[in-house]
């Protein structure tokens, strides 16, 4: 049988040369490689859209109490039984999703940055903001910060995409973002 | 020990194959279909209800086959077909006996025990919680147990694969280095023992806090961890399939690697770097830093995927190559338009390569890409993309070698060929079609792993557009072909196990040696290798596949610069 992927190389398989085709593909896709690191970088320092924010640990009580504080505070209507919150610029919007709602509605201004507390009351959840499309992991145990620019007006809505239960398509929540 | 009634020589290939061996490459694999049976109905249920004009299961029984359909698929059909790979690649390939066949039934029953234990949870409705199982969701013992119990085979299955290398090295059954194919069921073993170790460092402690023995565990840890485990696993099949391709190369047109440097180094990448992609799921969660994302999620600069990009090359180029020693030199694609696509081992692999590619391979490049992530982070994109690599990649593959294993193993003649030929059409194109619209659906926001994309019974009112209906509709249209493609290849392989016509003990040549005659009489009209191009055609094929994650690439990062600004 001739020597085929099958059968053991010849003994000294390691000093064979290396094709031209091989050396031609290797070096295009090792620079590619090298090229998507450093995009990943640039646009950490350079995009607009990044989404490490900062992370605390927190017990589900300690955030559901701050949750609270926050809405006594800016509560400005109701709808479908959902507190609507209007914090102001650069202001804390803690939101922490539990079975099978979400707690508040943002009342947001388009243009302006607003701290996120994202977590869970219970287990994983999702924010995803559609039609926006961004979405996000809702983790028990962690206050996760990210501060979000809305650039277009209009009602948004948030839906879970994480599994939490027999009732998870019935998550549904919603951002006002206004002028 | 073992004595010489323990062997037959295999009239195809002129093997000398040992029978305790072959009986568990029998055994591992015929499970392992029947399980590819269950998860598969599973995942037609699945996608019957995920299009809208069907809505087939209740809300409780779509998420409960959701949970069958991943585990069955995506751990218990691939990891014993995988198991049987490992067996063949040692004891087989290299013409020895297998370390501790008695060992390897031990592991063969608690791999069952193990799946029917997860599945006996899961189907009761005790364990409706994903695939994943992310904590504090809780599920029946049973589940945890049941997948501790699988993995604890698995990995006694991987010591015996290692033993037999060792056997096979003291027997002198082969002479200086393993062959390219059993080194990359090597490669797959040894990361198949870190992602089982790192299953069992979580799955352990979950299954006693199920049983309220230990205390709360961090939701984020277990991401971490759990990923260590489910991503891993899925690199044991990238490893797994791309030694079958070369296998089947090998087989088909007796292809040899254009470099065993090259193709070897860019299995070793995929150890070193594979491991990180437990970071893929976690991009977009608080608790880790940037650097750590960076690093992690880029398999440190894009080794591993380096890895893939040269197997891209080297397993279409050896075939090239192969076929050009015959005389198939005109143009760039005569090697390729003169391949026997009728033969379904051929055309499977073939398939499973490009698709793998294209869909499977640009998508993963992509989605991974730290900040990119966050606009298809759980949406339905994701399962597009993994249908992209574990179905028409490694499933794919699989059903490829299978095709060539039947009549060797047991021999016998393919039931109905003709169905096998279309199988590996079928499922290609459907398991395709599905990814692709899937992933279409997903860059759209829809959400994965959802019973109800009107949102019915929400208070709130929201529905996704008309285009993403059409897509969902379109997509189950898919998995139906895939489906067919599937029970084609189950029909094929039971019917030939129980009503193959016998082949005789003396078969006719194969084509291996076919092609070394072939090669000593147009061998010259090739460049000797090292000089020129060996395979330009295949170098061509890799170069539109550039120019098309490039594209992709950089048509994503238009998207997320319009979405809201996150910091």
């Amino acid at each position: 049988m001739s020597k085929t992927s099958l059968s053991s190389p010849d003994r000294n398989w390691w000093r064979a040369p290396i094709g031209l085709d091989e050396i031609v593909w290797i070096s295009i896709a090792f620079i590619w490689g090298i090229f998507m690191t450093f995009m990943m970088v640039y646009w950490y320092y350079a995009g607009d859209q990044n989404q490490v924010g900062e992370s605390y640990r927190i017990t589900p009580d300690a955030f559901a109490a701050k949750m609270e504080t926050m809405i006594e505070k800016y509560q400005v209507g109701e709808e479908f039984d959902t507190p609507v919150v209007a914090v102001p610029e650069g202001g804390d919007i803690y939101f922490g999703a539990q079975q099978f709602s979400f707690p508040v509605i943002p009342k947001l201004k388009v243009g302006k940055t607003y701290r996120f507390h994202l977590s869970s009351l219970d287990v994983n959840h999702g924010f995803s903001i559609q039609p926006i499309n961004v979405n996000l992991q809702l983790v028990p145990g962690y206050d996760y910060i990210l501060k979000l620019t809305p650039n277009s007006t209009g009602d948004f809505h948030v839906v879970c995409n994480e599994f939490c239960g027999i009732g998870h398509h019935e998550m549904l929540g919603k951002i006002i973002v206004t002028d | 020990m073992s004595n010489a009634s323990d062997f037959r020589t295999c009239p195809d290939t002129g093997l000398k194959v040992h029978k305790p061996a072959e009986a568990l490459i029998k055994a591992n694999a015929v499970v392992a279909v029947v399980f590819l049976l269950v998860g598969g109905l599973m995942g037609l249920l699945v996608a019957l209800t995920r299009m809208p004009a069907i809505h087939l299961l209740p809300a409780d029984l779509f998420y409960l086959a959701l949970t069958a359909h991943g585990a069955d698929i995506l751990v218990v059909w691939i990891i014993f077909f995988e198991i049987a790979i490992l067996y063949f690649v040692s004891a087989v390939l290299l013409q020895c006996r297998l370390a501790t066949p008695k060992l390897a039934w031990v592991a063969f029953f608690l791999m069952l025990i193990g799946a029917a234990l997860a599945n006996y949870a899961v189907l009761i409705g005790e364990a409706t919680v994903m695939f994943t199982s992310y904590v504090p969701l809780k599920a029946h013992p049973f589940f945890y147990l049941g997948l501790i119990l699988f993995a604890v085979g698995a990995l006694i299955g991987c010591f015996i694969f290692l033993a037999t290398l060792v056997i096979a090295k003291d027997e002198k059954t082969y002479e200086g280095s393993l062959n390219l194919v059993t080194f990359g069921g090597l490669i797959a073993c040894i990361i198949a023992i870190f992602t089982i170790a790192t299953g069992a460092v979580i799955l352990i402690p979950t299954w006693l806090w199920s049983m309220d023995i230990i205390g709360d565990i961090d939701a984020e840890l277990y991401r971490l961890i759990w990923w260590g485990f489910g991503h891993s696993s899925q690199q044991i099949n990238v490893s797994a399939q791309i030694a079958v391709w070369y296998a089947i190369g090998a087989l088909v047109f007796g292809a040899k690697p254009l470099s065993e440097k090259v193709s070897r180094t860019a299995f070793l990448l995929y150890l070193f770097a594979l491991q990180l992609g437990s970071a893929h799921h976690l991009l977009s969660d608080p608790a880790t830093s940037f650097a750590w994302r960076a690093v992690n999620t880029s398999y440190a600069m894009y080794l591993a995927v380096l890895g893939s990009m040269i197997h891209a090359l080297t397993v279409p180029g050896a075939i090239e190559a192969a076929q050009r020693r015959k005389g198939l030199t005109n143009g760039l694609f005569e090697w390729l338009r003169k391949a026997p696509w009728s033969n379904p081992v051929f055309s499977g692999m073939f398939l499973s390569l490009v698709l793998f590619g294209f869909l499977g391979g640009t998508t993963g490049v992509t989605m991974s890409v730290q900040q990119i992530n966050m606009i298809i982070h759980n949406t339905i994109f994701v399962p597009g993309h993994f249908h992209g690599t574990v179905a028409v990649g490694t499933t794919l593959a699989f059903m490829a070698l299978t095709y060539w294993l039947l009549p060797v193993l047991w021999r016998r003649e393919l039931f109905m060929p003709k169905a096998a030929q279309w199988s590996t059409w079928l499922f290609g194109i459907g398991m395709g079609g599905l990814a692709i619209f899937h992933m279409a659906a997903g860059h759209l926001g829809v959400a994965r792993r959802h019973w109800d994309m009107t949102f019915a019974d929400a208070a709130m009112q929201f529905g996704y557009s008309d285009t993403v209906h059409l897509f969902m509709a379109i997509a189950g249209v898919f998995a139906l072909i895939g489906s067919v493609g599937a029970l084609f290849y189950i029909l094929v392989a039971v019917g030939t196990i129980l009503m193959g016509k016998k082949r005789p003990d003396t078969a006719p040549a194969t084509t291996s040696e076919e092609s070394v005659e072939a090669a000593t009489t147009y061998g010259s009209a090739v460049p000797e290798h090292g000089k020129g191009w060996e395979c330009p055609g295949s170098m061509v094929l890799v170069l539109v596949f550039m120019v098309f994650l490039v594209v992709y690439y950089f048509a994503n990062w238009k998207y997320l610069s319009t979405v809201w600004g996150v910091s």
